[in-house]
């Protein structure tokens, strides 16, 4: 394995399982998190972190940074295990995951940690305020790019839709969506509960570039992305193909484990999974 | 100190707001308009022709207007971002909560045609809720000024300051109650009139009412202080403790339902700071009837012989 790219890829797949255990440890501490949503997009946090986005841990707020922003902001755990592998702030700090008056509260906040961008939480707002990001970038003449990580259950809200059609009306094509396609939301399946499907044409239709991939494979993802925009003039959506609960067999695509806290006996053999997958 | 409502013209705030955006705009280019569609009743047609590329539409779509000015501020931009107040505040309001005050965007909301001003167009276009919405979120400044003069300054000084705005204009033609060399302050009430046997407290188009009503009173020996309430929030709680203290009665007057707008505001600090009676007048939790701005203010007591009735009133009960 002497190839550099394939070492920077092994790399990355072990920051993704380092950053699983601690999410894992994050959530069993705190005894509250959504498990389920943060393992499928881990990959693709760690992706863009790792191999994608143009920034600074050391200069958070720099102007010309891209952005990213975690529209589906229920997986903070995720975020900041990922923020802080990164170097925005030390990983030590993951223990205070949602402690009194700790900063990392449930729902990540831009006033509080570094490399948070916008509040998220209550779903649908990350995309539009992601389109008013790219339009400043677009005003200012920047080459800056703006990344939105979308739940797929979200793309229920209307807002994402508003934001969706304002993109390609202003040619954002130095925005991309990215859909972590998991099939699941809170209480059951996407498919089961307001359908989504045929979602690609959907983005289609309201004039996106769209591409599908493995959610999971950090190589794939990371040669799509460097490759955005996929058209000039249009915004870019991947949808990203996941499985909740990814890297914890008994978890995986189990709709409960949209915020189920572990157990003990679940943490340990979780955590044993996780290690034997080193 | 003594207010001079001149009523031989009347004006639309809109214009002022215009005016005044257009000439922030040419002075900092920082500065962008954000619109939903409501180009021509937000009175912005010369900003659009001025500067095009810093004017954003972003269509029928209250939810993403709000958030995208929150990501323009986030690029270092200064968003106006425009819109009806009861579509801007009604629709938009998780975003001006969650992207605009929690996550302290340099966001400035103005919302135009407030109140009752859409008058015969029904309560769907009433926006009598907005004051008790916005004031109710942490970290938004609410400012409701009353006249041309104040609503230009308003405009200016949330361009200084640095944080969420939320600017409640109206289109009701109103006078001027404000001399010219007036000094419009974030958070400070402005006296009008100065008096001791009780308070009237208005903000927006009531307050050229209030200075009548005051007028009236005179008449019958009632020494009335009048105060413009323009900052909703964060409020003059010295002010509002001074009349309470002086004038042991307090009148609030407001185009908004009477749950949790102005008269709301100062009842929670004359309540818990110095209690005296209060009268508090607006829409009194209904749904307004069919008519325009003027007969529905009217129709609900909402002018100088209805605010001077009630502050009669509050007298009469504490000389008895």
């Amino acid at each position: 394995m002497s190839d550099p790219a394939e070492v920077q890829m092994a790399e990355m797949r072990e920051r993704a399982r380092t950053i699983r255990a601690r999410d894992l440890r994050m959530v069993f501490g705190a005894g509250l998190g959504h498990i389920g949503g943060e393992f499928s997009a881990i990959d693709i946090l760690v992706t863009l972190y790792f191999a994608v986005l143009r920034i600074d841990p050391a200069d958070p707020t720099a102007p010309d940074r891209d952005r990213f922003v975690l529209s589906k902001g229920h997986s903070a755990a995720a975020l900041y295990a990922t923020l802080a592998e990164a170097g925005f702030f030390p990983t030590a700090e993951l223990d205070a995951f949602m402690a009194p008056m700790s900063r990392l509260n449930g729902h990540p906040d831009r006033n509080k940690v570094p490399g948070v961008e916008t509040n998220t939480g209550p779903l649908g707002h990350g995309l539009p305020v992601a389109v008013g990001m790219a339009l400043a970038a677009r005003l200012d003449g920047s080459g800056r790019r703006t990344f939105a990580l979308t739940g797929d259950g979200e793309l229920q809200e209307g807002s994402m839709w508003e934001a969706a059609m304002a993109a390609a009306q202003f040619g954002l094509d130095n925005l991309v969506a990215i859909v972590d396609r998991n099939g699941l939301q809170q209480g059951d399946f996407t498919e089961r509960t307001m359908r989504l499907e045929p979602l690609a044409d959907k983005w289609r239709a309201f004039g996106w570039a769209v591409r599908e991939v493995d959610g999971h494979d950090i190589g794939a993802m990371t040669a799509l992305l460097r490759g955005v925009p996929f058209e000039p003039g249009r915004p870019s959506c991947v949808i990203a193909h996941t499985h909740k609960g990814q890297g914890i067999s008994f978890a995986r695509d189990r709709v409960e484990w949209h915020h189920h806290v572990p157990t003990a006996d679940e943490f340990a053999r979780a955590l044993a999974e996780l290690e034997a997958s080193a | 100190m003594t207010a001079v409502v001149t009523r031989d013209e009347l004006f639309d705030c809109r214009e002022a707001f215009a005016r005044a955006l257009l000439e922030i705009a040419e002075a900092d280019a920082r500065v962008v308009t954000v619109v939903n569609d409501s180009v021509g009743s937000t009175k912005l047609g010369a900003l659009k022709r001025r500067f095009p590329d810093r004017f954003i539409n972003v269509g029928i779509a209250e939810q993403n207007l709000v958030a995208v000015g929150a990501g323009l501020a986030n690029g270092g931009r200064i968003p106006f971002v425009c819109g009806a107040s009861p579509f801007l505040t009604g629709r938009g309001l998780e975003q001006i909560k969650v992207d605009a005050a929690y996550s302290n965007a340099n966001v400035k909301l103005v919302g135009v045609s407030s109140g009752l001003a859409y008058g015969e167009l029904g309560p769907t276009h009433h926006s009598i809720e907005d004051l008790a919405w916005t004031r109710a979120i942490a970290n938004l400044t609410v400012v409701v000024p009353a006249d041309p003069n104040e609503t230009a300054q308003a405009v200016h000084a949330a361009h200084a300051a640095v944080g969420p705005y939320f600017l409640r204009t109206s289109r009701m033609p109103v006078p001027t109650v404000h001399r010219p060399d007036y000094e419009f302050r974030v958070g400070r009430a402005a006296l009008l009139r100065d008096g001791t046997d009780v308070t009237i407290i208005a903000n927006g188009v009531l307050v050229s009412r209030a200075v009548d009503a005051a007028t009236l009173l005179f008449g019958d020996g009632i020494s009335a202080r009048v105060l413009n309430m323009a900052t909703l929030s964060p409020i003059d709680r010295e002010a509002i403790v001074d009349a309470a203290r002086s004038t042991g009665a307090i009148v609030t007057a407001e185009e908004h339902t009477v749950r949790g707008g102005l008269g709301g505001a100062v009842a929670e600090v004359v309540v818990s700071e110095h209690p005296v009676p209060m009268r508090i007048l607006g829409v009194p939790g209904v749904f307004a009837p069919t008519g325009s701005a003027e007969f529905l203010l009217d129709h609900f007591g909402l002018n100088a012989v209805g605010i001077a009735a009630a502050a009669r009133d509050l007298v009469a009960g504490r000389r008895r």
